[in-house]
């Protein structure tokens, strides 16, 4: 069962639509070291060959060696990455309007971490302040919703420079990527599931987008790992609490394939985001609900089937009141 | 002062088995909010503190308790800072420099070691330590000759792990480079930056000179080693990108002048310089008052500051509020800056020495080459 959720309706309300066509989906934490893909797949009961999508791994795409000696099934990479650098070779029209988007789309990100900066330090300042609580829980309730709206606002700019580009140029019905569409599809209904690395998150939602894979996946069972996870999500928030340099403000920063809504993906959180710090996980909570925030790190399992949470295993949910929530199945 | 502190000292003179278990049950120095107790035992005519802090006197009285062989001194020691010392211990008319029995903290440098004295509130930081998820790089060793400077100079590149030659890396060029290894554990902090995604993998040449007072106090011979022998070398061995904001120069006290100095003759090479603690000693009148190591450095300095230019488009510099060369360091911020130079300076409770140099190059080599930790989730 698929169900989509629609986010950042007005009222914040979740709608969700069901398509029955989704059996199984499992997210996991970071593989690269004690992986637990194989014990996932045995859960599955897949015995089959399977296909790896490995395009965040940039110029290390299809190195799947340690992988595919770890689940000790036939694995095929699907190329992702390789095959955009042909289709852009191939096709400089395609590509030309490709590094023009992605040009505007850097440019509205630093718009977007401009006003953010602002509204997040009003909105966690107003959290963090004691005072009268009446007049108090009103500023922070409209911090809160300033700073949503404002992630509201942006998704909406980023979907439709895709849908611009969509409708400009029609990627999916062009000669050059058609052949890789129809070779991809094949390669996929063959495989037994698809295996969705981590990497860099933008490059493999990038190369998600191009080939169409939204539809292509629709009822496969996928197994994906930290940005796999973020990239099969609704959205895509990039986080991380106290880095080298900046001011470490979570940002949204794509639409992700939605095969798995009401969930964002937090890979690493026990590195990147400062778990003990209340304020700051109920701030994180409040401002992307009614997603689930739900950790990804080394050993975390989420199996989804038909829709239903059926095995979850070392992870937590970030809550609105500023705890951890162990997350259970149903 | 330490609550067993005053209470040994309650008695007067306190009893040897009273000093014994007060050795025993405390960690040394006898660190507070407020300051650290120096605390020593052993027969002596004098004991003093030695140590470098711009401000302080270098040698400073240890007082014996009582008629006992227990010596204290207490100095003032803000939150946060880190101190290096040695006790001087003498005996008679002999006077023997050694570092703190009582204290397991030791830092090494290319004269020895001393002891580290941790004020309140200091933690290494977890990034300087092996990290075993880190994939560790690889040190290759090369020989080069230099027409320049007359010398054949051995040197290590630090290649970083899952290194292939299909991708272009950043290239850092080192000065005391084998010093910055096994004094800063450079290595490991490059292992555990790339890891964690803060600096991109990138090509970290390692030079070593065995005349560095000479060669980095602003040599031009040193400066066209680097461009004219070093970085084709280089490029022939590894594949580099080729822009300015790739290629870097680090270094530390005359290892930044000799930094500084080749980014100045080479304006439009290299985009990118981590310089710590620089000596980047000037007059501006009358004679510096600085050793004659120094006349060559402050020539330098006093024609850089007159003509900056831009030798690079970003810099990082760094220096502790103990050294005596902080004022030089301040003072070279806002010339940077005037220049159109991104600069990001950092000064810190610390002195002139690896520790404080090896603790700063998360945030020096994060600014000049941000990793992609924001974008990348492995």
């Amino acid at each position: 069962m698929k169900w989509r959720a629609q986010f950042f309706t007005d009222n914040c309300r979740l709608t969700i639509l069901y398509d029955f066509s989704m059996p199984d989906v499992v997210f996991l934490g970071p593989q690269f070291q004690e992986p637990i893909l194989s014990q996932a797949l045995r859960r599955l009961g897949v015995d089959g060959p399977l296909v790896s999508i490995s395009a965040g791994w940039q110029e290390r795409e299809g190195e799947i060696d340690e992988l595919s000696s770890h689940v000790k099934l036939p694995v095929t990479d699907l190329a992702l990455y390789a095959r955009t650098e042909r289709v852009f070779a191939q096709d400089p029209e395609l590509h030309g309007a490709y590094g023009q988007r992605q040009g505007r789309l850097r440019r509205l990100q630093d718009l977007y971490r401009l006003r953010l900066a602002h509204a997040k330090d009003a909105a966690r300042e107003l959290l963090e302040r004691d005072g009268d609580p009446d007049l108090l829980r009103h500023a922070q309730r409209s911090a809160m919703h300033t700073l949503r709206l404002l992630d509201r606002e942006h998704l909406a700019t980023i979907e439709r420079e895709h849908a611009t580009f969509r409708q400009d140029l029609r990627p999916q019905q062009r000669a050059s990527v058609i052949p890789h569409i129809q070779e991809l599809r094949q390669q996929i209904e063959s495989a037994a599931a698809v295996l969705v690395a981590g990497g860099h998150v933008a490059v493999l939602a990038n190369r998600l987008r191009l080939f169409d894979l939204q539809r292509l996946l629709a009822g496969k069972t996928l197994l994906a790992w930290s940005a796999g996870a973020m990239a099969l999500s609704d959205y895509i928030v990039l986080f991380h609490d106290h880095p080298p340099q900046g001011a470490g403000n979570a940002e949204v920063f794509d639409a992700g394939l939605g095969l798995l809504p009401g969930v964002i993906a937090l890979p690493h959180a026990q590195t990147r985001l400062a778990l003990h710090s209340s304020p700051r996980i109920a701030m994180f909570a409040r401002r992307f609900a009614p997603a689930r925030c739900l950790t990804l790190d080394h050993g975390s399992l989420l199996h989804w089937h038909a829709g239903k949470l059926t095995a979850a295993s070392n992870c937590w949910r970030l809550s609105r009141q500023g705890v951890l929530e162990e997350v259970r199945a149903a | 002062m330490s609550t067993t502190l005053r209470e040994l000292l309650s008695n007067d003179p306190p009893a040897p088995a009273a000093i014994d278990a007060f050795i025993s049950g405390n960690d040394f120095p006898l660190v507070d909010r407020s300051g650290v107790t120096f605390v020593f035992r052993g027969e002596a005519d004098a004991v003093l503190l030695r140590c470098w802090i711009h401000g302080l006197p270098t040698a400073q009285l240890l007082e014996r308790v009582a008629q006992s062989d227990l010596w204290l001194l207490r100095i003032d020691l803000p939150a946060n800072s880190r101190i290096e010392y040695k006790f001087e211990v003498v005996r008679g008319e002999r006077g023997d420099w050694i570092t703190d029995p009582l204290n397991p903290h030791k830092a090494a440098d290319p004269f020895g070691a001393n002891s580290v004295c941790q004020g309140f509130g200091y933690e290494r930081p977890q990034w300087t330590l092996p990290d075993p998820q880190s994939r560790p790089g690889a040190l290759e060793e090369l020989r080069v000759g230099s027409a320049s400077l007359d010398v054949v100079s051995r040197l290590f590149t630090y290649v970083p792990a899952r290194f292939r030659r299909s991708r272009r890396y950043p290239l850092l060029i080192v000065h005391d480079g084998e010093d910055y290894l096994r004094f800063a554990d450079l290595k490991t902090v490059l292992d555990n930056l790339i890891h964690r995604l803060e600096i991109p993998p990138m090509i970290v040449c390692l030079t070593q000179s065995a005349d560095r007072l000479r060669e980095y106090a602003g040599d031009d011979r040193h400066a066209r080693f680097l461009s004219e022998e070093l970085l084709p070398l280089m490029r022939m061995k590894y594949p580099l990108l080729d822009e300015p904001a790739g290629r870097g120069l680090m270094g530390a006290s005359f290892g930044a002048v000799a930094s500084l100095h080749a980014a100045w003759r080479n304006p439009g090479v290299y985009g990118r310089l981590l310089l710590q603690s620089g000596s980047f000693a000037f007059s501006d009148i009358g004679h510096h008052r600085r050793t004659p190591v120094f006349d060559p450095v402050v020539r330098f300095v006093n024609e850089f500051r007159a003509q900056p230019g831009e030798p690079s488009g970003r810099m990082y510099l760094s220096c502790g509020i103990y050294e005596s060369l902080i004022y030089e360091n301040r003072s070279m911020v806002p010339l940077l800056t005037e220049q159109g130079i991104q600069v990001r300076y950092e000064e810190v409770r610390d002195g002139h020495n690896w520790e404080n140099w090896r603790d700063r190059l998360r945030t020096g080599l994060s600014w000049l080459f941000p990793g992609p930790s924001w974008m990348v989730y492995e």
